[in-house]
C-alpha cells in the first residue's frame, strides 16, 4: 500500500516536570524553532492588539460627544499616530507573520524554517523596533519635556516631519522604529520565500502546497518589493534630519510629493501583505468547514499572484487630491478597478467551495462567512474611492477610516479571529470554548457593524478624520455616539476572547490532532506538535494528503 | 472521524526529489528586496536631476571614474574565477581569485574616497550643500556601503581560505557570496549611467 500510517513519536519534553522559571525563559529567548518563534509573533502582537485598541478606545471616547476634552489636541494626534502606525507595523503585519511560521514548515512538511537564526533574528530586530516606537513617549523629548510620542500621523507626510515642524527627537523614534521593524519583516519574508522554495517535503509539487503558503509567498515577494521603498524612504528622512539633506525639503527645491509617492507605494500593497494571509486563513477554513476541495485551486492561485503584481501599479488612488493630472488620474483608477477582478475571482471561488457543502457552524467557519460578506462591503467602498470624482469629494473624510477599517478589522482582524479558534487546538492541544467563541463572535460582529457601517455617514456629511473633537448641531453627535458604543461591544468581545484563550489553556477539551477531520500536513503531527514536527518525512501525492490517508479507497490523486 | 494516534502521510517507492539549494534562494530574494532599495533611490536621483537651486552642478565636478569601474568590474571576473576554481577543489587558485576580489573592491572604494575628498575639500560639496549632493552622496554612498559589506565578507572568506580551512564543499557558500558581490557590480552600472552620463 501506498500510504502506511505512522504512529507518530509522542514528545518527551512535554511530559517532564516544572523547570525554574530562568530556564524557561532562557529557552525562548534563545529559540531557533520556528513555531516558539511564531508564538512569539503572536504573543507580541497581542500585546501591541490591545495597547493599540486601548488608543483606539480612547479616542472614541473623546469623539463620542461634541465639545469634548477628554484629552487635549497634541495628545489626539499622538493617539492616531500611534495607533495607526502599532497596529500596521507592530500587529498586523506580526502576527500574519507569526501564523506564517507557526503554519508554513508544518503544512509542507517541514522540520523546520530554511533559515532558523536568521528568523530569531527578524523577530528580535522586529520586536525591539515596537519597544523603540513606545519608548518615545519617555525618550521623545527628553524626561524634562515631559515627554511625547510620535504626532505626524502614519503617513508622516513631509514637510510635518522636517527638523522645523517635528523638533525633539519622537519623529525620530518613529522613523528608526519603522526602519527596524523592515528589517525584521524583509529578513522573514525571504525565510518564508526560502523555506517555501526549497524546504518542501518529497511530492508537495508547488501545484500540491495549500493555498495559506501560496499567499504567503506573495505576500512576501510583496514584502521584499513593497517594504523596501519604505526602509529606503526612512533612510531618506533620516538623512534629511539628522545631516541636513533635502530630499523633502520645499525650501531647498525637494519634493513632499515625492515622499507621499515613496511612501504610498509601500502603503498599498502593505494592505495586501496584510490582506493575502487573511485570503489564505479563509482558503484554509472555508474547504473543510463545508467538506468539500476548494473550488477552482489554479484559479485562486493565478488570482493571488495577479493581485500581488497589479497592486504595485495602484498607489497614486491614495493622492487623488494632490492634482496628478487627467493622465496619472486615469490610470490610477482604471488599475484600482481592475484589482478587484483577481478579488472577485476569489469571492466567488470561496462561494462556490460552499455551495453544496454541508457546511458545519463552528466558530472559525462563523468568523470566516463574516469575513466573506465583510470583505465584499470593504472590497465595494474600495472601488467607490477608486473613481477620481468621488475621491476628491470624500478624500481624507470618516468615509476613508470607514472604508479601510472595514478591510483592517472586517476583514483581516475577522479573519484571524477565525484562524485562531481554527489552529489553537493544534498550538496548544487543547479546543477553545464554542459558547465562549460564539458571544465572542456575536458581540465582536454586532460592535463592528455598528462603528463602521455607522462611520460611513458622518464622512459622507463631511466630517474629515484627525479632528480631536466637532461642534454641536453639524448632525454628526448621534453618529460618533453609536460608533462609540459599537468599540465598547468590541472591546467586550476582544476581552472574552483573551478569556477563551486563557480558560481553554488549562480547561480546554482535549482536542487530538485533527480535531476538525481536516486534510493538510499540520494536522498529521501530535497536538503541540513536537519539536521536530514530524517523526518521519511526509509523503504528499495530492492536495489534500490526509484525505488520501482517511479514504485510500478514494484518494485525491485521481482527479488532479 | 477521530483517530488517537497521529499518522503520517508516507510513501516508500520514490523517484528521486531535489529542490534548489536554499543559500542562492535566499540571496536571490534578499537582491530583490536591494533592488527595491536601490530603485527609490535612483528615481529620487532621476527626479532631482537639474532641480537644485545652487550649485555646484555635475557637469561642474564630477569626473568618469573609468579607472575605478573598471576595478569593480574586473572584480566581478575574478570572484568568478574564484568560485570556479573552487568546484574543481582547486584551492589555491580560489584564494588567488578572493585575494584579486578584495584587491580590486578596495582599489574601487579607495577611489570613491578620493573622489568624495576632491567633492568635499575642493568644491565645497556636502550633502547639505544642493540636491544634487543630497542625492549624489546618498545614492554613491548607498553603493559604497553594499560594496563595504561585501568586501568585509570577502576578507573573511579570504582569511579562511589562507588559513586553509576552505575546501570544495564550501563552493556553494562562496556562490552565494558571489551573487551578491555580482549584484552589488550590477548596481555600480545603474548608478554609473544614472549619476555619471545621464546626469551630467
Amino acid at each position: 500500500m501506498a500510504h502506511a500510517p505512522v504512529v507518530a513519536v509522542i514528545d518527551q519534553t512535554l511530559e517532564t516536570k516544572r523547570r525554574p522559571p530562568f530556564d524557561v525563559v532562557y529557552e525562548w529567548v534563545t529559540t531557533v524553532d520556528h513555531k516558539k518563534i511564531g508564538l512569539m509573533y503572536i504573543a507580541y502582537a497581542l500585546i501591541f492588539l490591545l495597547i493599540a485598541g486601548f488608543e483606539a478606545v480612547l479616542m472614541r471616547i473623546q469623539l463620542a460627544v461634541p465639545n469634548n476634552h477628554f484629552v487635549s489636541p497634541q495628545v489626539f494626534n499622538r493617539l492616531f499616530t500611534m495607533h495607526g502606525t502599532t497596529m500596521v507595523f507592530f500587529m498586523g503585519m506580526p502576527i500574519l507573520f507569526g501564523f506564517a511560521n507557526y503554519l508554513v514548515p508544518l503544512m509542507i512538511g517541514a522540520r523546520d524554517m530554511a533559515f532558523p537564526r536568521l528568523n530569531a533574528f527578524s523577530f528580535w530586530i522586529s520586536a525591539f523596533g515596537g519597544l523603540l516606537l513606545y519608548f518615545s513617549y519617555l525618550g521623545g523629548d527628553g524626561l524634562y519635556g515631559m515627554g511625547s510620542a510620535p504626532d505626524v500621523g502614519w503617513f508622516a507626510y513631509a514637510p510635518l516631519t522636517a527638523k522645523v515642524f517635528s523638533p525633539g527627537h519622537s519623529t525620530d523614534y518613529w522613523t528608526l522604529s519603522i526602519l527596524l521593524s523592515g528589517i525584521g519583516t524583509t529578513g522573514t519574508a525571504l525565510n518564508i520565500m526560502t523555506t517555501t522554495i526549497c524546504m518542501r517535503c518529497k511530492g508537495m509539487k508547488l501545484t500540491r502546497m495549500p493555498l495559506f503558503v501560496w499567499l504567503m509567498v506573495v505576500t512576501s515577494f510583496l514584502v521584499f518589493v513593497a517594504v523596501s521603498p519604505l526602509t529606503a524612504a526612512q533612510i531618506m528622512l533620516t538623512l534629511d534630519r539628522y545631516l541636513g539633506a533635502h530630499f523633502f525639503d520645499t525650501q531647498a527645491g525637494g519634493s513632499a510629493v515625492l515622499w507621499m509617492h515613496f511612501f504610498w507605494i509601500f502603503g498599498h500593497p502593505e494592505v495586501y501583505i496584510l490582506v493575502l494571509p487573511a485570503f489564505g486563513f479563509i482558503s484554509e477554513m472555508i474547504p473543510v468547514f463545508s467538506r468539500k476541495a476548494i473550488f477552482g485551486y489554479p484559479a485562486m492561485v493565478a488570482a493571488s499572484v495577479a493581485i500581488g503584481f497589479i497592486s504595485l501599479s495602484v498607489w497614486a488612488h491614495h493622492m487623488f487630491t494632490v492634482g496628478m493630472g487627467p493622465a496619472g488620474n486615469t490610470f490610477f483608477v482604471f488599475s484600482t478597478m481592475v484589482i478587484s477582478v483577481p478579488t472577485g475571482i476569489k469571492i466567488f471561488n470561496w462561494l462556490a467551495t460552499l455551495w453544496g457543502g454541508k457546511i458545519i457552524f463552528k466558530v472559525p467557519m462563523m468568523f470566516s462567512l463574516a469575513f466573506l460578506f465583510q470583505f465584499l462591503v470593504a472590497g465595494l467602498t474600495g472601488i467607490m474611492l477608486s473613481s477620481a470624482p468621488f475621491n476628491w469629494q470624500l478624500s481624507a473624510s470618516y468615509f476613508v477610516i470607514a472604508h479601510f477599517h472595514y478591510v483592517l478589522v472586517g476583514a483581516i482582524v475577522t479573519a484571524l479571529f477565525g484562524a485562531f479558534y481554527y489552529w489553537y487546538p493544534k498550538v496548544t492541544g487543547r479546543m477553545m470554548s464554542e459558547t465562549l467563541g460564539k458571544w465572542h463572535f456575536w458581540l465582536f460582529i454586532i460592535g463592528f457593524h455598528l462603528t463602521f457601517d455607522v462611520m460611513h455617514v458622518p464622512g459622507l456629511l463631511g466630517m474629515p478624520r484627525r479632528i480631536y473633537t466637532y461642534e454641536a448641531g453639524r448632525g454628526w453627535e448621534t453618529l460618533n455616539f453609536i460608533i462609540g458604543i459599537g468599540a465598547l461591544f468590541q472591546t467586550v468581545g476582544t476581552l472574552i476572547f483573551v478569556y477563551n484563550m486563557v480558560r481553554s489553556y488549562y480547561h480546554g477539551e482535549i482536542a487530538g490532532h485533527d480535531p476538525w477531520d481536516a486534510w493538510t500536513l499540520e494536522w498529521a503531527t501530535p497536538s503541540p506538535p513536537p519539536v521536530y514536527n514530524f517523526a518521519v518525512e511526509p509523503t504528499v501525492r495530492s492536495r489534500r494528503p490526509l484525505w488520501d490517508l482517511k479514504h485510500p479507497e478514494d484518494p485525491d490523486e485521481n482527479y488532479e | 472521524m477521530m483517530q488517537t494516534t497521529s499518522s503520517i502521510p508516507i510513501s516508500t517507492s520514490e523517484q528521486p526529489w531535489v529542490l534548489p539549494h536554499r543559500g542562492i534562494v535566499g540571496m536571490t530574494c534578499l537582491i530583490i528586496a536591494e533592488s527595491a532599495i536601490f530603485l527609490i533611490f535612483v528615481v529620487a536621483y532621476v527626479y532631482y536631476i537639474g532641480r537644485s537651486l545652487s550649485g555646484p552642478t555635475p557637469a561642474q565636478v564630477l569626473e568618469l571614474p573609468i579607472l575605478s569601474t573598471i576595478c569593480l568590474l574586473s572584480s566581478s571576473i575574478t570572484i568568478h574565477y574564484a568560485v570556479g576554481a573552487l568546484r574543481k577543489d582547486n584551492v589555491r587558485g580560489c584564494t588567488l581569485g578572493l585575494a584579486g576580489t578584495v584587491l580590486l573592491g578596495a582599489v574601487f572604494l579607495m577611489m570613491t574616497a578620493r573622489e568624495w575628498y576632491h567633492l568635499i575639500h575642493d568644491f565645497g560639496l556636502t550633502i547639505r550643500t544642493n540636491l544634487f549632493g543630497t542625492t549624489f552622496y546618498s545614492l554613491v554612498g548607498l553603493h559604497a556601503s553594499h560594496v563595504v559589506v561585501g568586501l568585509t565578507m570577502l576578507t573573511i572568506a579570504l582569511a579562511l581560505s589562507l588559513r586553509g580551512s576552505v575546501t570544495e564543499e564550501h563552493a556553494e557558500r562562496l556562490e552565494v557570496l558571489s551573487l551578491y558581490w555580482h549584484f552589488v557590480d550590477g548596481v555600480w552600472v545603474v548608478v554609473f549611467t544614472v549619476v555619471y552620463v545621464l546626469g551630467r
